[in-house]
């Protein structure tokens, strides 16, 4: 009697594991096919647009829906450049924040709200950083503007970059802090006995031995400047033309389409703006992948 | 193509997740005391107003769902919705997506406002068609420029640059306000055109009359279009625009009724701007509701067609005394007498509704 029911109870757990196994391998196929599934609708859709306009979609400079002319180039640009000048200027923040918080101070109170507030700062929905820019930001870029000479917009690619620095920061910073706080202590306090100041240690040890992690955090922020379209097309300026200087208005893909897809009559418009979506989406992959292989060359050495 | 039909209609419902579950939500219920419709969110406040009170009087519940012009003709395409509405008339490639004729049948008209942030001056500028195509097409730069002088003696205006601000998405104002300027301008006809988006030459673009507004109201030196409700609630200057006959016109409800007041083409489909009336504000357009002609299809009963047909019948007449007081502009005695025709030709297998 006892074994019998010892054996239900086992097959019933092995029972379990299978379906516990199989649902994992379900899901985790679901996913893949979810973004093979996104590429391939995407490319469906471009068709039009594609058969339309050929390359000339790609490096047309001209984005003019009354002639049916569709070119990527400006938004392209646009993207590329709120991005990195974004992550240019979120860099030395979030990596000062990962530092203090994963070395100089792991616990306590200030080490606590400051880990708090980055956190917050990734949870705030982006239309708030929009509306923060266009009150606060803008005004202040647009006096900036005045004093060194430029035409005195507020808007455009500078305050589009400095929001989306911001808004980046956590995502280095959280990746950053956590890679930092575990670099094995035995490698610090062999550098410390070795006569090493805190700076040398961070400098020669936790540096060299965090710089992949630190990097896959940059990329992530890089992954979301990309994408973010709501606290952008607030404050880029949404032209159409190519932007003079990192002053000048411009826009990006991801607000062209948030914009421009509800009124968009014609078959080749909309399929412009979805083929712009698939342009978009190319370009995340091909930067995803070349971040990658980086970090997969530090973590060889 | 119907795919991406599909997704088209979907578009919004990304944007309005509330919106979209009442689409999917109503669009199977067949339920006969209920009238859907889709379109223009420049008509909303006014089409919010005429159908509760008309709700209150007849027990007709109508569901209007303000996902913009595209949207709405789009759904009327998929024959989702019973009547659409649009600022623009259907162009020949949305016409030909159709399945049968679609009425354009006049609801009231709307006048575009230029406005502008000018610290320090007060007045209410004047300005002629081609200053006005001029500073959009980027000739004119600057305030002080002499050609902005000359026709606003005695006013002193602020050096500052001119900034322009225009919609960023397309939208029937810009539908209207190009349409303007293609008319007056050659030169922006052939370089930029008209349409509910278009190639800027210049300046920034804000989402929305909210968007273009705040522009305008944050920038010194910025000038910009919006709607006359818009510019009116948010207490911003209004230009006064030189109209075909020579008279500088400050937009209001009147001069946006005197410019429809002429004679108009049978099916109504044309853009009220740079009016012939001495009396009318040159930037102005309607907005249409949009149904099929042959009101039997998808199994449709004829009573749903008489109430959908009625119901815009009970817009044109009673429902206008609700225009004003939202700054819409109910329809001309000229536009009133079209609208009424083109809503009689409406049918039933092929018999007259109304």
């Amino acid at each position: 009697m006892v074994k019998s029911s010892n054996d239900k109870s086992l097959y019933g757990q092995i029972r379990m594991e299978k379906v516990f196994k199989r649902t994992l391998i379900g899901i985790a196929i679901f996913l893949i096919v979810l973004t093979v599934g996104f590429f391939i609708t995407l490319v469906q859709q471009s068709m039009p647009s594609i058969k339309a306009l050929g390359f000339s979609f790609l490096f047309g400079k001209i984005w003019d829906p009354v002639s049916d002319i569709y070119g990527a180039y400006p938004f392209l640009l646009g993207t590329l450049l709120t991005s990195f000048l974004a992550l240019a200027i979120s860099i030395p923040f979030s990596f000062s924040i990962a530092i203090f918080l994963g070395e100089y101070a792991p616990k306590g109170w200030l080490s606590e709200i400051l880990k708090n507030i980055v956190e917050l700062i990734a949870a705030v929905p982006s239309v708030i950083y929009g509306f923060w820019g266009l009150f606060v930001l803008v005004p202040i870029v647009r006096s900036f503007e005045t004093s060194i000479g430029v035409l005195p917009y507020g808007i455009g690619i500078f305050t589009s970059s400095l929001i989306l620095a911001i808004m980046i920061i956590p995502y280095a910073a959280s990746l950053g802090r956590e890679m930092i706080r575990m670099v094995p202590s035995s490698l610090k306090e062999g550098a410390y006995s070795l006569g090493a100041t805190r700076f040398e240690v961070i400098k020669t040890v936790i540096l060299p031995y965090t710089k992949s992690g630190l990097f896959a955090g940059v990329l992530l922020s890089l992954g979301r400047a990309l994408a973010e379209t709501m606290a952008v097309t607030m404050v880029i300026g949404n032209s159409s033309a190519i932007p003079t200087s990192i002053f000048a208005p411009g826009n990006t893909m991801a607000s062209v389409i948030a914009n421009e897809f509800t009124e968009a009559a014609s078959t080749v418009y909309l399929s412009s703006l979805i083929e712009l979506g698939l342009f978009l989406f190319v370009v995340t992959v091909i930067i995803n992948l070349i971040g990658k292989t980086i970090i997969k060359r530090f973590t060889n050495e | 193509m119907k795919f991406l039909n599909k997704i088209k209609s979907a578009a919004p419902a990304i944007m309005m997740a509330t919106a979209a579950l009442t689409t999917t939500a109503t669009a199977f219920a067949q339920d006969d005391n209920s009238i859907l419709g889709a379109g223009s969110s420049f008509v909303n406040p006014l089409f919010s107003k005429i159908f509760s009170v008309y709700n209150a009087q007849t027990g007709i519940q109508v569901n209007y769902q303000s996902i913009g012009s595209g949207g709405g003709i789009l759904q009327l395409t998929n024959k989702t919705v019973d009547f659409g509405d649009s600022d623009a008339p259907l162009s020949a490639d949305q016409a030909s997506k159709m399945s049968a004729d679609v009425l354009h049948i006049p609801m009231c008209s709307g006048a575009v406002v230029i406005t502008y942030n000018l610290p320090g001056c007060s007045a209410n500028l004047n300005f002629t068609p081609s200053v006005l195509a001029d500073i959009f097409l980027g000739k004119i730069t600057t305030w002080s420029d002499p050609r902005i002088a000359a026709i606003n003696k005695g006013v002193s205006i602020p050096a500052f640059p001119i900034i322009i601000a225009h919609r960023s998405d397309g939208s029937g104002t810009t539908n209207i306000f190009t349409n303007y300027l293609s008319d007056i301008s050659p030169e922006w006809s052939t370089k930029v055109g008209k349409g509910g988006s278009v190639n800027w030459p210049v300046g920034l673009g804000g989402k929305g009359n909210a968007g273009v507004a705040g522009l305008i109201q944050q920038t010194p030196g910025a000038l910009g279009y919006v709607e006359l409700d818009y510019a009116t609630q948010n207490k911003m200057p209004i230009s006064k625009i030189q109209n075909k006959k020579g008279n500088y016109i400050t937009p209001t409800v009147a001069s946006t009724v005197a410019a429809g007041n002429i004679n108009l083409p049978a099916d109504s489909k044309i853009f009220i701007v740079n009016t012939d009336a001495a009396d009318g504000y040159p930037i102005a357009g309607f907005t249409w509701a949009l149904i099929y002609k042959e009101q039997s299809y998808n199994g449709r009963s004829a009573a749903k067609a008489e109430k959908v047909v009625k119901l815009l019948w009970w817009n044109i007449h009673q429902g206008q005394q609700y225009c004003a007081a939202l700054n819409y502009a109910p329809l001309s005695a000229a536009a009133l007498k079209v609208a009424e025709a083109i809503l009689k030709s409406a049918t039933y297998n092929g018999k007259a509704i109304l």
